[in-house]
């Protein structure tokens, strides 16, 4: 078995033994990129130079720190020294920030090996990675299907096994929606448990960076490395964050699940549906119990989200203009210039939610869109609260459908924004959700969503780590025998 | 027809935060430009703002002064446009929720009470600076980029240039006093936004308004306010309507011109910055901050009539600014003669700094050196006809006064032998007004000890040289 189909913990285990080097990880890790990015295409950009620097660094480093030796892609919307942040798109390449984002840093400071920037959705909008100015990615599962997006490349790269753990940011589910779809585990956190300072902003109040990994296990590492308290995010949330790891065990014995009805409704695939419901056979095996909840706002969720998410991005991608950094299409005047550059810097799809925002939020119209939307987002927040008061934890399809055919909904956009649907209510809430995979529909892995109440991150991961127990589906590799 | 003007005044005051609102950056003069920037300030993908708190508790402490109501939370706004000295394409500002509300400042214009109320008073960052080189290009200079600026808005309720002049001088007093602001107009660190409308006497409704921008001096306000009641009034009488706009002072031809119309309002889509949490002002920290606040400027008036028995006059103007005002309390303290104290201060002190166009914080003279000269001219070391020069000398080199007096013999003399000696010399060589004092005409009296003064190149003491002449000329 190769090293690089091994999950973290697996590997930090024979690296501590002396089994092997960080180097030996670097070498088949490149070697597997080599062999599977000319058709999955989940990196925007590869560091191999960089990653084997840092491995012959680290030989001599401390082998306990939390990532030691582990090969990490981080998704190209996240600031890190010496490397290009695209954001997927024209009007950032090239461009290379001066500083790294806090968890850039972090993942440095605990000893990862970062591999590559990797490929997303211009400015993170987007659920296929059809809207990435570099090129599309495809899903390993079936090289025809798209990898779910925003975060697609950060997923893809893990399924195909090209690094150990991605990080992602989810803004109304571009990492639950992708992790789903390349049937790897992907975890939102609480708004405000991991900083966002050098995340580049798509809609600030909902934009949270979460872990990518290929079991429970290992999203808990990478969740107890980046998240915690940061001076430099006013709204990162200010206490001292618990052990994830040491969570996982608990077992779900005694939780109560609550299944969204309003989510497996209408839309939602036939075989998502009955891979869902028999996870929660699997919870009731385990000991927990099943309640069906109703939450009948959670349906307006999507056009609120429409509003208030393009409305900041409007505004967060001003500063797009020529005049610092990034691309500049030379004009007469200024005002030229900024049209020019704007107009072939961006692509269709964020110019599309650039003026849905700007209308939202113009004199007149505020009230009736932006300022409604926000009053959409508190029923929301009060209706999970309701939820939480009589379940622990609540559950869903974390996708309608399974992976999509690249092309299939390009040019529907509206089709395209349905695959968020049963993710966007946890953003608009601050919540923490995660994706695991519950198995295969036609060949193609479905993702089980699980929401957890403000800072319910254990209980989330307790859980999600008792279905692995409990349904025997761990680690899954596409093209690799599964059962 | 008369008119009348309504003029509501809006002041940007820079705080005096040692870094910038959302950043760690100096604050401090940058000689070189884009010297204090960081990745948060140039507004760089990724950065997100860190309020200082120091600039909160300046404007809660403005908020205390002007007597607003302080809201226990506040909030930041984005207000979006584009511009190039702009480098997120919004600036943080405050829209909905301003730190204070509903205040007022009582300020004394044409010898009358007049209450002006204050509006809001909000925090916000500063821009950039276009710099426009010789080839013909632009650049921008990010220095003063995310600079704190407190917003003080009043309501219309000023009437008249000399009323919009007396609330700005007492608006400064203020904001130097409460130490948040160093308020110097030429600096740049207070400017001041007018905008004024003019109505028949007597109407209900605004007339439209315009806004004055570039008023870099009182006097710049003034002129600027009287000249714009002036065209309104006679474009009024025209039959011309006025148009809402934002016009700018010139200071070479004394005139107000268009710089642009705001008859497309622009739409800047302010919305709560998601970035930042709201600003809470808890009761605690409130009274935190009452606790601590200085004594204002007219309290402090009403003390130095009570406590020294000063003149009005001059206790409002030793207390025009704080510094002059301590300067005078210190040196009373040491010189145990206020009325003294106020009148050195306020005639020789000011003279020189009008004259040199210092400020009192560049002053040389220590308060210790300034008592001390009073000390040596109580004592009739020197004359206070001689004290003058010493002063004028301590101002200028900064030396204390007993270096000066020696170095210069200007010691007075009161040898009582010395100046009988000049007093008889100047009686043998002045018969004539000799004889009309002995006549009864004591007038003369001042011309005699004048020309001893003269003999003795002004050192003689004035007192003894009247006596000795009275006791020569009378017991004759
Ligand atoms: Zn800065």
């Amino acid at each position: 078995m190769e090293l690089c189909t091994k999950t973290a913990s697996e590997l930090i285990g024979m690296l501590r033994a002396g089994e092997i080097d960080p180097i030996d990880i670097v070498d088949s890790t490149f070697k597997r990129i080599n062999d599977k990015e000319p058709d999955v295409k989940a990196f925007i950009v590869t560091l191999e130079e960089g990653a084997r620097a840092r491995a012959e660094e680290l030989k001599d480093a401390d082998r306990s720190l939390p990532l030691y030796g582990i090969p990490v892609a981080v998704k190209d919307n996240m600031c890190m020294r010496g490397a290009q942040t695209t954001c997927g798109s024209k009007i950032l390449t090239p461009y290379e920030p001066p500083y790294d984002a806090t968890v850039v840093e972090k993942l440095k400071a605990a000893g990862a090996v970062i591999v590559g920037k990797t490929n997303m959705d211009e400015f993170a909008m987007g659920s296929s990675c059809e809207w990435s100015a570099h090129h599309p990615t495809r899903n390993p599962w079936d090289l025809e299907r798209a990898p779910g997006g925003s975060s697609g490349g950060s997923a893809a790269a893990v399924a195909a096994c090209e690094c150990s753990m991605s990080l992602g940011s989810d803004t109304g589910g571009s990492i639950r929606q992708p992790a789903s779809l390349c049937g790897v585990v992907g975890m939102k956190p609480t708004y405000g448990a991991v900083s966002r300072y050098g995340l580049v902003a798509f809609a600030s109040s909902l934009d949270q960076i979460g872990p990518f990994a290929r079991d429970v296990r290992d999203c808990a590492m990478l969740l107890d490395v980046i998240c915690g308290h940061d001076p430099k995010d006013s709204t990162s949330i200010d206490r001292e964050p618990p052990d994830h790891v040491a969570a996982l065990d608990a077992g779900a014995e005694g939780m109560t699940i609550g299944m969204i009805k309003d989510l497996f409704g209408e839309g939602v695939e036939p075989g998502v549906r009955e891979r869902v419901s028999d996870a929660a056979g699997v919870f009731e095996k385990m000991g927990a119990k099943i309640k069906q909840i109703e939450m009948p706002i959670v349906k307006y969720a999507l056009p609120a989200y429409y509003l208030i998410a393009p409305a900041e991005a409007s505004s967060n991608l001003a500063r797009y203009d020529g005049v610092q950094y990034g691309m500049r299409e030379d004009a007469d005047d200024i005002v030229s210039m900024y049209r020019k550059t704007r107009r072939a810097g961006f692509g269709s799809e964020v110019k599309r939610r650039i003026m849905l925002g700007t209308y939202a939020l113009s004199a007149g119209y505020y009230d009736a869109y932006y300022l409604r939307a926000l009053k959409v987002r508190t029923l929301i927040v009060k209706e999970f609260e309701k939820a939480f008061s009589e379940c622990d934890i609540l559950m869903s399809p974390t996708s309608p459908s399974t992976a999509f055919k690249l092309n299939e909904k390009i040019d529907d956009p509206l089709a395209m924004y349905m695959m968020d649907i049963c993710t966007i209510p946890v953003n608009l809430a601050g919540l923490p959700g995660m994706s695991i995979p519950c198995g295969l529909s036609d060949g193609l892995p479905v993702g089980l969503q699980l929401i957890g109440p403000t800072l319910g991150e254990q209980a989330l991961l307790r859980a999600a780590r008792a279905f692995e127990i409990g349904s025997g589906i761990c680690g899954m590799i596409p093209g690799e025998k599964t059962d | 027809m008369k008119y009348e003007p309504v003029i509501g005044i809006e002041v940007h005051a820079q705080l005096k935060t040692d870094s910038k609102l959302f950043c760690g950056c100096s604050t401090g003069f940058a000689a070189a430009p884009n010297h204090h920037v960081c990745p948060v300030c140039l507004g760089l993908p990724g950065t997100l703002p860190v309020l200082n708190r120091k600039a909160i508790e300046y404007v809660v402490r403005t908020c205390i002064a002007l007597e607003c109501e302080v809201s226990p939370a506040s909030r930041f706004a984005r207000k979006n446009y584009y511009y190039p000295d702009l480098p997120k394409a919004y600036q943080i500002s405050q829209y909905e929720l301003p730190i204070g509300r509903n205040g007022k400042l009582t300020v004394r214009a044409g010898g009358k009470e007049k209450t002006i109320r204050i509006h809001r008073i909000h925090l916000e960052e500063d821009a950039g600076k276009l710099v426009h080189d010789a080839s013909g290009g632009s650049c921008v200079d990010y220095n003063r980029t995310g600079i704190p600026l407190m917003e003080i808005v009043t309501e219309a309720d000023v009437r008249s240039s000399e009323e919009a002049v007396a609330y700005l001088t007492s608006l400064r007093s203020i904001l130097q006093y409460i130490g948040v602001c160093g308020a110097n107009m030429e600096k740049g660190e207070m400017r001041c936004e007018p905008n004024i409308s003019v109505r028949p006497v007597g109407a209900e409704e605004f007339g439209t308004k315009t806004e004055m921008k570039n008023l870099n001096s009182f006097r710049a306000v003034r002129l600027g306010v009287d000249f714009e009641i002036e065209r309104q009034i006679d474009a009024i009488e025209n039959g011309e309507r006025i148009v809402q706009e934002t016009r700018r002072w010139d200071e070479a031809t004394q005139t107000t011109q268009t710089m642009r119309s705001k008859e497309r309002a622009h739409d800047y889509r302010y919305f709560p910055d998601p970035d930042l949490v709201p600003v809470e002002v808890s009761a605690s920290v409130l009274e935190r901050i009452r606790a601590k606040a200085p004594e204002l400027p007219e309290p402090r008036r009403v003390r130095f009539i009570s406590q020294y028995g000063l003149p009005e006059y001059d206790a409002e103007v030793l207390t025009g600014t704080k510094a002059m005002a301590d300067f005078f309390e210190r040196a009373a303290a040491i010189h145990n003669d206020p009325k003294a104290v106020s009148n050195w201060i306020m005639t020789e002190l000011m003279g020189c700094l009008n004259e040199s166009g210092k400020t009192i914080d560049e002053c040389l003279v220590t308060v210790e050196d300034f008592t001390a000269l009073l000390g040596l001219m109580g004592k009739g070391v020197i004359s206070a006809r001689m004290g003058k020069d010493v002063f004028k000398d301590m101002f200028a080199s900064g030396r204390p006064p007993a270096e000066i007096i020696k170095e210069k013999g200007l010691e007075q003399m009161n040898d009582e032998i010395a100046i009988s000696e000049a007093v008889e010399k100047v009686i043998a060589d002045n018969p004539g007004p000799a004889a009309d004092f002995r006549a009864g005409k004591k007038q003369a009296a001042g011309f005699l000890v004048g020309q001893v003064m003269r003999l003795t190149g002004g050192k003689a003491n004035p007192k003894i040289v009247g006596r000795i002449i009275e006791e020569k000329l009378l017991s004759e």
